[in-house]
């Protein structure tokens, strides 16, 4: 026994001596199984073994490079007497999901590694219960929705408030330590989650609504809000929120926000820049800007909150917010529409604004793949007009003051519709229960598409005349390798591409990437719509902006977070992050002027 | 055969109702009424009877305010080819409408009245078997199964009751109530809103009927559940102990 535990003291000092020769490789702990219990003998003689050819490589200084790395991979865990296999991987993506086009990312190692020290200080401020380092809640966080993307981090702190927010910022700022903010953690571009060990502040705890006007409308709450329990809320105050998505059980309101998140109602209410009245966002050396204002007017200075919005979380950490909502509407009506062809269900959009005007509330279109896909993998969803199979399926929802005036309104533009053959056939709503399976069919279809295998996911703005165009070529490059699907906010002019295939296969993905964000490039669409740039689409910005804008982008981003701890990796793309070269100090000599 | 469908006009069941402060009954200014669930499995039925040749006309028929039209042409529209609206004022109680459906099929003659179950607004379950003991004719309710024999004239029932299925055989002309299970009602399509438009609905007074308003029930309050209190959260068995001896009085 005692020469065991020797041998594993001398394994365990010979080993850790060699420095890992890397800070920028990832680690993937693969743990051996615990040698010792099954055969202590067989340990001994492993341990030693290593020793020895830890000595010798040691010693032997030529030791052949492959050698070196296959001892450096190895480290003895000295508590579980185990032998740990440190596999490092250069691709960030954890599904062996290569993209052909994105760039191996690497950690920038001006960050630091969290010590003790840290977790005590973190543990004085919040307490224990908000530091978080139990593996399996850590295993969540560290997982994107999709199941795409998976960080590696140690830590995750839950603030209550915003001075405790505020103090954690600040430390990991003097610290250097890198932090992801996160919310719901529903985002589809892999912005919520560490790309390495990056610590995670989530603001879950931070879900006090702070005050509601009646009159004016106006909702003053914390970033950490679910937005449902946001509709709920103002649902027995006679109001709505201005914004409505399929993740609502989960996403919450700071989230929202710095992702500019569009929704369903966007073609009614706007976005969330123009119903955002105010912000309190905390920045990365932990100041508090207050911009909590809850005036409809106020042009004092720089409107400085719509940096925030849509900076997904690498300006500032968004704490508190004051949104305008809308009167809740009695008199919803909602019909589920088929047309023939994609030209139908334009000249339909543009009826419907016409005829509908002011009481359209949403226009969603999807094609007969998508309905498919829903039908197939969703239970207790059945087709509203199963009569015969149509190329494309839309929603119309309609909101107004008055039931009889909206639906008699809404049915004259549907027999209209019906008899200049724009529409084959569609179904009206007669009570709730069938408007929300209505909605059902629309809001599941990315939960259908996750249940059919991989998928390939592309948000892309377009000219609406030229939406549908983009999903054809793309079924036409990719064949039968696999089903690509097109639905979207049509009244917004946003298309939801998705490629579902049965496995992610680089064959296929490079029959997408980048064509598909070149021909968006060449219509001066955008290449996030809505869902912003995250990981996913950090190197892509150029498609859709200017490289001078890119660089002023850059430089408030150095101006608002000059360490570069916020969300790193994601939005900018790297070359531009001026934190990853090491700038040379120069030293100014007297004769240098000349 | 003709097949008369009874329906109601009641709140949307996905609205949260409020009672009103006087408590007299549930507030329903600005609330979404709808056709009651029950009444459009029971129009749901009838239609696929028709569909399968088995009946020449469905006729809808309802009674209440002016705005059951509403609720009437729902019916049209899903495909009944009739309707009728009593013009009564509300609210109307089972013996009432049960007196008034007996005048409807000495008028009409269908070969089959079909209702729902029960309304959900008052969940009374009693308007389909007062109205066959009034007309004296057989009774299949809570039908989670219908099947229509031309030949023997006769349809064969299963009921959902409490110990099981029970299946019925009764001979036409019969009334049916139906519970949940029987069908899922369709939804109104356009072509059929469009030909709704044109299909007669024939209103109808409590005179024409010979049918005199009386009711033997009066509502004196209608009051809310009382709300559940939230729970407390106890440090420790010995507190547990207290509470229920001296505040819950269990042990």
């Amino acid at each position: 026994m005692e020469n065991h535990k020797l041998a594993a003291a001398i394994a365990y000092r010979l080993l850790n001596q060699t420095k890992h020769s890397s800070n920028k490789i990832i680690h993937q702990r693969l743990l051996i199984p615990n040698f010792t219990q099954l055969n202590p003998l067989s340990s001994t003689s492993v341990a030693y073994l290593f020793a020895l050819i830890q000595f010798v490589g040691f010693t032997r200084h030529y030791a052949s490079v492959p050698l070196k790395r296959f001892l450096a991979s190895y480290r003895w865990d000295l508590q579980k007497s185990s032998l740990i296999r440190m596999q490092s991987i250069s691709a960030i993506h954890h599904r062996k999901f290569g993209s052909v086009a994105s760039a191996v990312v690497q950690r920038n190692p001006n960050f630091s590694t969290i010590n003790n020290d840290d977790l005590i200080y973190f543990e004085k401020i919040l307490g224990a219960k908000k530091v978080i380092q139990d593996h399996e809640e850590l295993e969540t966080a560290n997982t994107d929705w999709m199941h795409k993307y998976k960080g590696s981090s140690k830590l995750m702190l839950q603030p209550e408030n915003t001075r405790e927010l505020s103090q954690i910022l600040e430390y990991c700022n003097s610290r250097r330590l890198a932090i992801v903010p996160q919310g719901g953690n529903t985002g589809l571009v892999g912005g919520s989650v560490p790309v390495f060990d990056e610590v995670i502040i989530s603001t879950r705890r931070m879900n006090n609504i702070i005050s509601f006007d009646q009159v004016s409308g106006v909702l003053v709450c914390e970033a950490g809000c679910i937005l449902e329990n946001l509709i709920s809320f103002l649902d027995k105050k006679g109001f709505i929120m201005p914004l409505d998505l399929g993740a609502k059980g989960s996403c919450q309101i700071g989230g929202n926000i710095s992702t500019n998140a569009g929704g369903l109602r966007l073609v009614r209410y706007g976005s969330l820049h123009g119903t955002v009245l105010g912000l309190e966002a905390v920045l990365a050396n932990g100041s508090v800007i207050d911009m909590l204002g809850t005036l409809r007017k106020d042009n004092t200075g720089y409107d400085l909150k719509h940096l925030f919005i849509g900076s997904e979380g690498s300006l500032g950490i968004i704490t508190k917010v004051s949104i305008l909502t809308p009167p809740k509407l009695s008199s919803v009506n909602i019909a589920f529409l088929a047309c023939e062809d994609y030209i139908s269900c334009q000249k339909l959009l543009f009826q419907a604004k016409r005829r509908l005007g002011e009481i359209l509330s949403a226009f969603e279109f999807l094609d007969s793949q998508a309905m498919n896909l829903v039908l197939h993998h969703l239970d207790g969803v059945r087709n509203p007009l199963p009569s015969s199979i149509y190329n494309f399926y839309v929603l119309i929802e309609t909101t107004g003051s008055k039931e009889s005036n909206d639906k008699a309104t809404l049915e004259a533009f549907l027999l209209h519709a019906m008899e200049s053959g724009l529409v084959s056939d569609g179904a009206l709503a007669q009570d709730f229960s069938q408007a929300s399976s209505f909605w059902h069919i629309r809001e599941g279809i990315p939960e259908a598409l996750m249940k059919a295998g991989a998928v390939y996911k592309y948000d892309l703005s377009l000219p609406v005349e030229k939406m549908y165009d983009l999903v054809e070529e793309i079924r036409t490059r990719v064949g039968t390798a696999a089903n690509v699907v097109g639905y979207g906010h049509l009244g917004d002019g946003n298309l939801h591409l998705n490629v579902s295939a049965p496995q992610y296969d680089d064959a296929i993905l490079s029959q997408i990437e980048p064509f598909v964000y070149e021909w968006t490039s060449r219509h001066r669409g955008s290449i996030s719509a809505e869902h912003g740039l995250g990981l996913m689409k950090a190197e892509k910005i150029y498609y859709s902006k200017s490289s001078e804008t890119v660089q002023l982008m850059a430089s408030i981003k150095k101006l608002l977070d000059p360490n570069g701890i916020l969300n790193p990796y994601k939005v900018i793309p790297s070359s531009l992050d001026v934190h990853m070269k090491s700038q040379p100090t120069i030293c100014k000599l007297p004769w240098s002027t000349f | 055969m003709k097949i008369m469908v009874a329906i109601k006009r009641v709140v949307d069941y996905a609205v949260k109702i409020r009672i009103k402060s006087d408590k007299s009954g549930v507030d329903t200014t600005n609330v979404k009424m709808s056709m009651n669930p029950f009444c459009e499995i029971a129009l749901e039925e009838a239609l696929r009877i028709k569909e399968a040749g088995l009946a020449s006309e469905v006729v809808a028929v309802s009674m209440g305010p002016t705005q059951c039209v509403d609720t009437l042409r729902t019916g049209l529209a899903m495909g009944a080819d009739r309707g009728i609206h009593v013009d009564a004022p509300s609210p109307l109680y089972p013996l009432m409408v049960a007196k008034l459906l007996k005048a409807l099929v000495h008028l009409e003659k269908p070969g089959l009245l079909i209702l729902g179950k029960q309304a959900i607004d008052d969940d009374c379950n009693q308007t389909g078997q007062m109205v066959a003991a009034l007309l004296n004719w057989p009774q299949g309710t809570f039908a989670s199964k219908l099947v229509l024999d031309k030949e023997k004239n006769s349809a064969t029932v299963d009921r959902e009751v409490d110990g099981g299925l029970e299946t019925l055989s009764l001979d036409l002309p019969a009334v049916i109530t139906t519970d949940l299970r029987l069908n899922q009602p369709r939804y109104a399509t356009l072509p059929n809103i469009m030909k709704a438009k044109s299909k007669p609905i024939k209103k109808m007074s409590l005179a024409e009927l010979n049918v005199e308003l009386r009711s033997d029930l009066e509502v004196v309050q209608v009051t809310a559940p009382p709300v559940r209190k939230a729970g407390v959260i106890l440090s420790s068995v010995d507190e547990l102990v207290d509470k229920l001896k001296n505040e819950a009085h269990v042990i």
